[in-house]
């Protein structure tokens, strides 16, 4: 996929770490990393922003945006925007557990912002398909303040949501067709 | 666009001779800083819909904040805009978009200070600039005559507020307050000392406006944490405490949010910019511009009131807008309304003094976009509101943001700062008429 994208090599070199645990066709394989095929470019920069700058603290990645630019935060942004969107997993999932999670987020208005596909807008993230045990510690951890939000958005539509209703978002979700 | 704009502009409905009509709560509130309360969306939760069941898993009642939001909105494509965290290039910035009465002029004063908010200028003209969701404060000082930026300091918790006051640097984060003295001679080294931390952790709205007043106490708010909920008794509120922390008292009750206050020149009272609830309709409820006559006392309305003229659907039942201290202007639906200051300076027109320039932030919780300017509300001798005008449009473009203006501040020779948060700028806007006549020719 990679060759098909006009990147320069020191921009492919710069890519290449990130591919290596987010999955080289936009998938990642690996437990609690994201995958970042298709996603918004707005809100890529701005978590690479926030890793460099140390107002996330998530290793490695402080580490691994230590020393980009803002415009390898925009490229690299740019480049994985291009990859594939991830696939759903095989198994389709329990349909009346989808049902209900689909009832759930469409409640809480998951599907305003991040638009009734997942696939996000601006700076709002592509959550479809992703990986379910991410997408659980992510929601966690905004709920409790272990992770700050951009902005605030994500720490107040969580605060009425129990833990058990952000497991069914997050199965619902990661299986998302 | 800017047809529309206008139009919207002179729609503004104003709420004047309402004082003398003001009300309060029949709650005491105690002066004081009250005990934390639980979340205030401590909302019991229904059976999640975890459980398989035969046919569709029971839909949960929806939370507060959820039941705001209409199932229609999915089509309107609606969602928070936020600031990018880079800033605009200089050559990019959006100028010559931008429209001003006759005679007055914009230029870019700084860039490249990703979310440029609050602005504050010290004695010795050092410009501060704080940020909303990073973590940095940022110093405009001149280098050889001409602007140098530079970043004070990093590490805080959404730093929006800033005062300056006899050569101290007042920063209001999140949830403390703290102070840099003699800080002009500090732009290197600056070190915070914290002078105030009795305050809730909430993010929402948890972003503070701060200003000295003319008793030399610091005011800042509260903000409730929430789109519309039932505050804790910590928060919806203008508070004050001295110079050194000491003595927090509420100035004001019922407020959802402020991002913009100051003190009439004249009068001494404190006046504020109130943003109201999302997801109520399209064109309600209107933003706020406020007096405090009441000090202790005033309740604007939050959550009973939205707009100083409706009862909320969901708190408002058994209440009437009639108990609360109603607006001196409404602003525009959604339009946030930010900074506001009194001009004090002797560059503009004198028909400009101790009027009040109020930036609006622009809207996202409507589907054709309106603020994105900067207006100037005159006043009658009473302080009530006399007429409000456009005097900077052109920040909206094709139902986008070009820029966001955010907050003002007058150097010493009376010319106007402007932030933008959005490109990362503050620009500077005089007023001269010989300079209209030289470039006409």
């Amino acid at each position: 996929m990679l060759h098909s994208l006009a990147v320069d090599a020191a921009l492919s070199q710069k890519l290449a770490p990130c591919l290596a645990c987010h999955g080289a066709e936009g998938q990642s394989q690996t437990e609690n990393v994201p995958s970042l095929g298709a996603q918004q470019p707005q809100y890529t920069v701005i978590q690479l922003f926030l890793f460099r700058e140390k107002m996330n603290i998530a290793d490695p990645m402080n580490d691994m945006a230590k020393g980009l630019s803002d415009d390898d935060l925009q490229a690299i942004a740019a480049a994985l925007a291009v990859l594939p969107a991830p696939q759903p997993p095989a198994d389709p999932g329990d349909s009346a557990r989808l049902d209900g999670a689909r009832a759930l987020a469409e409640q809480n208005h998951c599907n305003v912002c991040h638009r009734p596909d997942f696939s996000g807008q601006n700076n709002i993230p592509r959550v479809a398909d992703q990986r379910e045990e991410y997408l659980l510690k992510t929601l966690r951890d905004y709920k409790t303040g272990a992770r700050h939000g951009y902005d605030a958005t994500m720490a107040e539509v969580l605060q009425p949501l129990s833990d058990v209703q952000l497991v069914e978002l997050s199965y619902y979700l990661a299986h998302h067709r | 666009m800017s047809h529309t704009l206008h139009t919207r502009l002179l729609g503004i409905v104003l709420l004047a001779a309402v004082a003398g009509g003001f009300a309060t709560i029949a709650t005491p509130v105690e002066a004081q800083q009250p005990p934390t309360n639980p979340s205030p969306s401590a909302t019991p939760l229904t059976a999640p819909a975890s459980t398989p069941a035969t046919g569709a898993a029971p839909v949960p009642a929806a939370p507060p904040w959820a039941q705001a939001r209409p199932d229609e909105a999915v089509s309107a494509n609606l969602a928070p805009v936020v600031p990018p965290p880079i800033a605009t290039a200089p050559d990019k910035l959006p100028l010559s978009k931008l429209k001003l009465p006759k005679n007055f002029h914009i230029e870019v004063f700084a860039s490249g200070m990703p979310q440029a908010r609050s602005l504050r200028v010290g004695d010795k003209g050092t410009v501060f600039v704080s940020t909303r969701l990073l973590d940095r404060i940022y110093a405009v000082a001149s280098s050889n005559g001409r602007p140098e930026v530079k970043t004070i300091l990093t590490g805080l918790h959404w730093p929006n507020g800033i005062a300056v006051h006899n050569g101290t640097l007042y920063i209001a984060e999140l949830n403390k307050i703290s102070k840099i003295d003699n800080v002009e001679s500090h732009l290197d080294d600056a070190k915070a000392t914290v002078i105030y931390s009795d305050l809730p952790n909430y993010e929402p709205h948890g972003w503070k406006f701060l200003v000295v007043g003319p008793d030399n106490r610091l005011y800042f708010n509260v903000g409730a944490p929430c789109n519309i909920c039932m505050p804790p008794a910590t928060n919806a509120q203008i508070r004050s405490i001295n110079l050194d922390g000491s003595d927090a008292q509420i100035v004001a009750h019922g407020i959802r949010q402020v991002v913009g206050m100051d003190f009439h020149p004249a009068s001494k009272v404190l006046y504020f910019t109130e943003n109201q609830r999302d997801w109520l309709s399209e064109d309600q409820p209107q933003d706020k511009l406020n007096r405090v006559l009441n000090p202790g006392k005033d309740n604007f309305g939050f959550p009973y009131c939205d707009g100083g003229d409706i009862e909320d659907p969901i708190y408002g039942w058994g209440h009437s807008c009639s108990e609360f201290t109603k607006p001196i202007a409404q602003l525009g639906p959604h339009t946030a309304p930010l900074g506001m200051r009194f001009y004090t300076g002797q560059m503009f027109p004198a028909s400009y003094r101790n009027a009040i320039f109020i930036a609006r932030h622009g809207s996202w919780n409507k589907s054709h976009k309106i603020g994105g300017d900067v207006v100037v509300a005159h006043l009658k001798p009473d302080g009530t509101v006399k007429s409000i005008e456009p005097f900077i449009t052109g920040f909206i473009e094709d139902n986008n943001y070009v820029g966001r203006p955010v907050d003002m501040e007058w150097l010493k020779d009376g010319s106007m700062l402007l932030s933008d948060d959005y490109n990362g700028a503050v620009y500077r806007i005089t007023y001269g008429p010989q300079q209209q006549v030289s470039r006409g020719q």
